[in-house]
């Protein structure tokens, strides 16, 4: 066995060694060139002058990636994605500026008033201005800085954070998510381009939600996207992802990781609002968003919950999932997920169940319109030391129309007999009789159904930060607009 | 002006065709309370929906002017932001939206419509607890899901609440009264009572005459088989408490 191990070791190390200086890379280019292959990935590396046991990370992970094949086992069909015909660097863009706001796609402008997001947000989302010239970004950086830090947590990019806090990194980079989880994790293994990290020493409550700081500076990271958060014991943190504005992208394929690691005691809320463009009503256009997501409960009695609202995207595969390793720690799933048009979304969680009196909750509430495809997939998987382990399992479906589709596949895997799973499904339309009495109020068709499906997803919303909740309300209404009649 | 003027009203179903209303005649004047009696299935809710501009019934003849608008021709929520009010024989579910919720988007968008600034959330708690207290409805009715849970007669209340808070021009109310146990009755009597003004009308639905004995109602109206086959006042509900449907139904077959 330790031979094996050891010859795997010398085989990847003759490979590194061979490729380390096959290939001259151009580091003054802004751009590295299409497709995928190791010079690409070490143009990425040397771009973000990562140390050497970052690019060696990335190389093992390409390595393996070469022998993968993409999913099909997800409910979801699309036009396969050509990985050689993808830009993996460019430097960012400078959006291109517009004068004022009546030159930007009018429609695009409707969506941001319904939402009711301020004016001066408005200009920043739509590329009219820079941030800058709105907010003094520096300074407002600056302020939550310095406040942060004051509480010892650490809030920066992941590159920033690779060359700064290299021994966190490296403890806890793809120890959630190894570098072999999936086709789509491992592919952003290898090519990832930033995304946030997180820290909160022991016994901190993070200060303010990491939200707040995110929507200002929220700068395109790009379709890899890479998430660490680090929550060690007694710490608690929220932090949201995303944006209730409707955002386009020239990128079709996401490919996100997103990874968290809760110690003893501690708390993650993860909250996201996931708004990509959708494409039009064939769905063309629309962007693939394949995300991994997964918590760690490392500590006894750690908590991590999930909270998303998905309404974008042409194609959804995502699966955020709690791994509960500690005793009594508790994993918790929330989820609204609307498809409309030819949206197609499969999405759920895993919820492993490896401490004793672990406990997981998930609550899925699935609405599809027009001929959109919506599905949950989850599991609840109970491992033979969960002693007294608990689940419970809500999942509505509403469908609006009769020619969008909902389903629901449970998987339950448990070896503990004092395990206690509990799984409910229900399917439900909106009726006629709703709409009718919702008429008969005055409300308009828009407003009944967009009524009538917030208190379907009552119980998720509630779960969404405060700042958030009226917005995502608002947004949900809206990703139904049209649906009936 | 009459309020509400229906001429030879006929409405069929629209997926079978089947005629339901067959020539309704009926003119309520602003002030005026009317009650429809009628038996089983003679067509009472019917009028009642076609009215508020459900769908799934066609209207094949006739007409109906609210003021000086042609009904027919504004959609379900024009109708109701107009001032048509219908309370349900059996008001509907909408689970997860709290009755308060429910209530100011209606109210609200009420106001929009005619042009009014929208209320604020402190503005509408304050006007819908003072309503809700002359029905006896607590705090907590109004919290949970709109009529998810509620019994028949606290279903048939939160009805008048909502009536009460919308100020409608024109009310119909389709057996509100049934399923209302005696102190509810009367409940709900004084707050249609309280509604009653010279500029609002009334169209009560009813099976009982002892309803009409707390709402004392301006004219009354036998339905059946599609049609109203006899007016007159307040008398003519207490000939068919006694005698029963028999001559109407008689006619009809
Ligand atoms: N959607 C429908 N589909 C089939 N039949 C219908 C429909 N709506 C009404 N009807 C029929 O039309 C007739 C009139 O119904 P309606 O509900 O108006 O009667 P009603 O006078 O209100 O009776 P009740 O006193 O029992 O409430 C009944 O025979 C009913 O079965
Ligand atoms: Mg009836």
């Amino acid at each position: 066995m330790a031979a094996t191990v050891e010859t795997i070791e010398q085989v990847e190390q003759l490979g590194t060694e061979k490729y380390k200086y096959g290939f001259v890379t151009d580091i003054e280019s802004e751009m590295a060139p299409k497709g995928l292959s190791e010079e690409v990935i070490r143009f990425i590396s040397a771009k973000k002058e990562e140390p050497e046991w970052m690019l060696e990370w990335r190389l093992k992970a390409y390595e393996h990636f070469k022998t993968m094949e993409e999913p099909d086992w997800a409910k979801v069909e699309y036009t396969p994605i050509d990985l050689s015909d993808i830009y993996y660097y460019a430097a960012p863009k400078v959006k291109e500026k517009l004068n004022s706001l009546d030159e930007v796609d009018p429609e695009l402008l409707r969506t941001y008033e319904k939402l009711g997001i301020p004016l001066k947000e408005q200009e920043i989302l739509a590329g009219v201005v820079a941030v800058d010239a709105v907010f003094d970004s520096v300074s407002v950086a600056t302020t939550y800085r310095k406040k942060l830090a004051e509480y010892g947590v650490i809030f920066c990019s992941i590159s920033e954070a690779i060359k700064e806090h290299p021994e966190l990194v490296k403890k806890y980079l793809g120890s959630v998510v190894p570098y072999s989880d999936n086709y789509f994790a491992t592919l952003n293994c290898a090519v990832f381009t930033d995304g946030s990290f997180v820290y909160i020493p022991k016994g901190v409550r993070c200060p303010m939600e990491l939200s707040t700081y995110f929507r200002i500076n929220a700068e395109n990271t790009g379709q890899f996207e890479r998430t660490l958060i680090i929550a060690e014991e007694g710490s608690y943190v929220s932090y949201l992802e995303g944006c209730t504005a409707p955002q386009r992208d020239e990128n079709q394929l996401h490919a996100a990781v997103v990874e968290l690691v809760a110690m003893k005691e501690a708390e993650i809320k993860y909250s996201t609002v996931q708004n990509w463009y959708p494409g039009d009503e064939t769905g063309a256009g629309g962007i693939y968003n394949f995300v991994t997501k997964r918590g760690a409960c490392r500590g006894d009695s750690s908590k991590i919950s999930w909270t998303q609202v998905e309404t974008g995207s042409a194609v959804t595969w995502k699966y955020p999932s709690c791994i509960l390793q500690g005793d009594n720690s508790v994993g918790e799933f929330y989820s609204v997920a609307i498809t409309n048009n030819a949206q197609q979304a499969d999405t759920g969680t895993k919820m492993v169940h490896i401490g004793k009196n672990t406990k997981s909750t998930i609550i899925s509430k699935g609405i599809s319109a027009g001929k959109a495809d919506n599905t949950y997939r989850g599991l609840v998987k109970v491992l033979p030391g969960a002693e007294g382990a608990r689940n419970y399992t809500q999942c509505d479906s509403l469908l609006i129309g009769d020619q969008c589709g909902a389903h629901t596949v449970p998987y339950i895997e448990s070896r503990n007999p004092s395990a206690r799973i509990e799984h409910e499904a229900t399917t439900s339309k909106i009726s006629e009789d709703q709409l009718f009495y919702c008429a008969q109020r005055g409300l308009s068709e828009e407003d009944s159904v967009s009524i009538i499906v917030n208190g379907f997803c009552k119980e998720v919303m509630k779960e969404l930060p405060m700042e958030f909740a009226v917005e995502a309300q608002k947004l949900i209404g809206i990703s139904l607009e049209g649906s009936v009649g | 002006m009459a309020l509400l003027e229906i001429k030879n009203l006929h409405a069929s179903l629209e997926e079978e065709g089947k005629e339901i209303l067959k020539g309704i005649d009926l003119v309520i004047q602003p002030g005026e309370v009317h009650a429809i009696m009628g038996p089983n299935g003679s067509g009472k809710s019917t009028l009642s929906y076609v009215l508020a501009g459900r769908d799934g019934y066609e209207v094949t003849e006739g007409e109906v002017t609210f003021g000086d608008k042609d009904l027919l021709e504004l959609e379900a929520n024009e109708r109701a932001n107009e001032g048509v009010f219908l309370a349900f024989q059996y008001p509907v579910e909408i689970p997860g939206v709290p009755g308060m919720t429910f209530l100011r988007e209606a109210l609200n968008s009420k106001r929009k419509y005619h042009g009014e600034e929208e209320l604020d959330a402190m503005q509408f708690l304050k006007l819908v607890r003072e309503k809700a207290k002359s029905l006896e409805m607590g705090d907590d009715m109004l919290k949970r899901a709109v009529n998810v849970g509620f019994s028949g007669g606290e279903k048939k209340r939160n009805e008048i609440l909502q009536m009460a808070v919308l100020e409608p021009t024109l009310c119909v109310l389709d057996e509100t009264d049934s399923g209302l146990d005696i102190d509810a009755l009367k409940i709900v009597a004084d707050g249609v009572n309280a509604l009653r003004n010279e500029n609002r009308g009334m169209l009560l639905i009813t099976h009982y005459q002892r309803l009409l004995d707390y709402i004392q109602p301006d004219f009354v109206h036998v339905m059946a088989a599609g049609k109203i086959q006899r007016s007159g006042g307040k008398e003519l509900a207490l000939e068919l408490e006694e005698k029963g449907y028999a001559d109407f139904t008689g006619k009809a077959a």
